[in-house]
């Protein structure tokens, strides 16, 4: 009976001669609802700001006002992300390597395996409970074990001063470190993973120990993938947003500048979060605001854009099952 | 000198692996230590009692997941299969190297830029926060996700299966779906629920368009509750009952997340490969 319906079916295929191209159209308009997505994104943000953009001009990016009588400006805020990004990277960066080159060179199998599950794992964890764990457990640590005792020797430093809650840019920038580690560490991975092995086959026979082999084949042949994971990290680190809100404090206006690592601040995500729903419509602060979603839009695009350039690039040249 | 420096290497690599796992370590226990006392039926299904009293549950956030990750699938899935279809099967060329890229981009975008859009494009036009809106900006996370693994899995199947198919006389398109998903099934359904468990615990597009609720489901076109937001607004508030009630929707939620991940990974140990990275 089987059969007798397949062959009618085949009949039917037959009978339809566009079918092919039918399915092959019908398909790809799903796949370029990722480009009417970027585009409509990228159309619906620039009409919302151009209130904003066209009543302070280039101003908008440097005044540090927010206020319906002053006028809105976006500087706290960008200095706000590029400040907590920067502090993400330079503690989440050199740790992310360090997994990556365990996990690709060193390690025994055993290890290997259950690190980068862990790791994994770390990935899975949503946001929101970053900021749970960020606002309830590290923040006290911070506050107790780090900012207390710095402030106690260099509380003099303006970079130094603050209150002593905990809520502050640095310990913002912790939770971004924690959260970035895991694309770093297993998209360099992945990249050091890559390397032919002939490269290491070449250091070893000179007689290099294992992390000579590392440094001097692993390292420099994947210099740029490592560039291009530690970049994707930034982009993770400029777009998060719900762990960053519960510890950043959200300060607005020149209060929000970033001048002391221990003092409250807010980024573009979090002011976002913190005011869009509750923004006027039609009020110059909706406008400001969505001047701040183009602004991240367009730098988290550029990032992205270059990262995955980078890593492609490298991913792409050894071919075969990678890509 | 040089043994010295190659152990040093090594030890500091596991140092490294160490450092990471005391978060997540921390995270866990912390969730399970002070989410598990809040536990217990009553919690899971009552509605929020009057802010700043303790009492009442998470019945409406626990439903609203539901609901929301239901609609996001109906939206999200068939959206992402099919583009993976696209770029697997015909996207040798030109179209489809910008369309991988394109949405390689928006796979690793802010999830908060996306709220930001849906917000302006329908709340705003609708005057309204919906139900709607919100399964709108999951699927759009959830989308790029789904391509990808989709396009991977299919890429696997080696294409002798697909001329096997051709040569008994069968079309393309047929072809594709009867023969090549069928045996690309599990990767596929694989990269689904790593996507489901990554947008059930998405927060900031939730913000701008369900908003939150006090009370259950009362149509799709109204705002609703979702565990990530109940956990959010709890973490607002500076009651203790609010903070042991947010552990509480904590555990719930990473429960949900954590043993979709890790059934995943245990059910496709050997062939593992991630859904974040690009592999």
């Amino acid at each position: 009976m089987s059969d007798r319906l397949n062959l009618q079916k085949l009949l039917e295929d037959l009978r339809h001669p566009y079918s092919d191209d039918i399915f092959r159209y019908a398909s790809l308009v799903f796949a370029a609802s990722v480009l009417v997505i970027i585009a409509l994104s990228m159309v619906v943000l620039v009409q919302g700001a151009y209130p904003a953009l066209t009543k302070f001009g280039v101003g908008f990016f440097t005044r540090t006002n927010w206020d319906a009588n002053v006028g809105f400006g976006a500087l706290p805020y960008i200095l706000g992300t590029l400040v907590t990004a920067l502090i993400a990277m330079v503690i989440g960066v050199p740790i992310s390597l360090g997994i990556a080159i365990f996990l690709a060179e060193m390690a025994p199998d055993v290890i290997r395996v259950v690190v980068s599950n862990i790791v994994e794992l770390l990935a899975a964890v949503p946001s929101i409970i970053y900021g749970l764990w960020g606002l309830y457990v590290l923040r006290v640590y911070v506050a107790n074990y780090v900012q207390a005792p710095v402030q106690n020797s260099f509380g003099f430093l303006p970079i130094f001063s603050g209150n002593s809650y905990g809520l502050n840019f640095l310990t913002a920038g912790l939770v971004l470190a924690i959260m970035i580690i895991p694309t770093v560490a297993s998209i360099s991975r992945e990249v050091m993973v890559s390397v032919p092995t002939t490269q290491r086959e070449a250091a070893y026979s000179v007689g290099a120990t294992r992390w000579e082999v590392v440094r001097m084949s692993v390292l420099s042949y994947s210099r740029s993938g490592i560039f291009g994971a530690a970049i994707l990290g930034l982009g993770r680190a400029v777009g998060e947003t719900m762990a960053v809100t519960l510890v950043i404090g959200g300060t607005t206006g020149a209060l929000a500048l970033p001048t002391s690592l221990f003092k409250p601040g807010q980024t573009m995500s979090t002011i976002l979060v913190n005011q869009l729903s509750e923004a006027e419509s039609g009020s110059l602060q909706l406008a400001a605001l969505l001047g701040i979603g183009l602004a991240l839009f367009a730098i988290a695009f550029a990032i992205n854009v270059v990262a995955q350039l980078l890593v492609w690039r490298v991913l792409k040249v050894q071919g075969g099952a990678v890509e | 000198m040089r043994r010295f420096k190659d152990r040093l290497a090594f030890w500091l690599g596991a140092l490294c692996a160490v450092l990471a796992m005391i978060p997540l370590v921390s995270i866990l226990y912390n969730v399970l230590q002070k989410g598990a006392p809040t536990l217990n039926v009553d919690f899971l299904t009552s509605a929020p009692g009057v802010v700043g009293q303790a009492g009442g549950g998470i019945g409406p956030a626990v439903q609203g997941t539901l609901i929301l990750v239901g609609f996001t699938i109906v939206i999200g899935v068939p959206l992402g299969v099919l583009s993976g279809i696209y770029l697997s099967e015909f996207g040798d060329n030109s179209i489809g190297r910008v369309i991988r890229f394109l949405n390689d981009v928006l796979a690793e975008f802010p999830s908060v830029v996306i709220g930001v859009v849906i917000f302006t494009l329908i709340v705003l036009t609708f005057k309204t926060f919906s139900v709607t809106a919100g399964a709108i900006a999951l699927s759009i996370i959830m989308l790029p996700i789904i391509t990808r693994s989709t396009e991977e899995s299919l890429k696997l199947v080696p294409n002798s299966i697909r001329d096997a198919s051709m040569a008994l006389g069968i079309r393309r398109w047929r072809t594709t779906l009867s023969v090549v998903l069928t045996t690309a099934k599990s990767g596929v359904v694989t990269g689904i629920l790593l996507a489901i468990a990554r947008v059930a615990g998405e927060t900031a597009p939730l913000v701008f368009t369900i908003l939150g609720s006090q009370y259950f489901f009362s149509g799709l076109s109204s705002a609703m509750d979702a565990l990530p937001l109940r956990i959010y607004r709890l973490a607002l508030l500076p009651y203790p009952y609010a903070q042991a009630q947010g552990w509480g929707a904590a555990l719930v939620l990473i429960l949900m997340v954590l043993v979709v991940n890790i059934g995943v990974r245990l059910a496709t140990r050997g062939r593992l490969y991630s859904t974040r990275s690009r592999a």
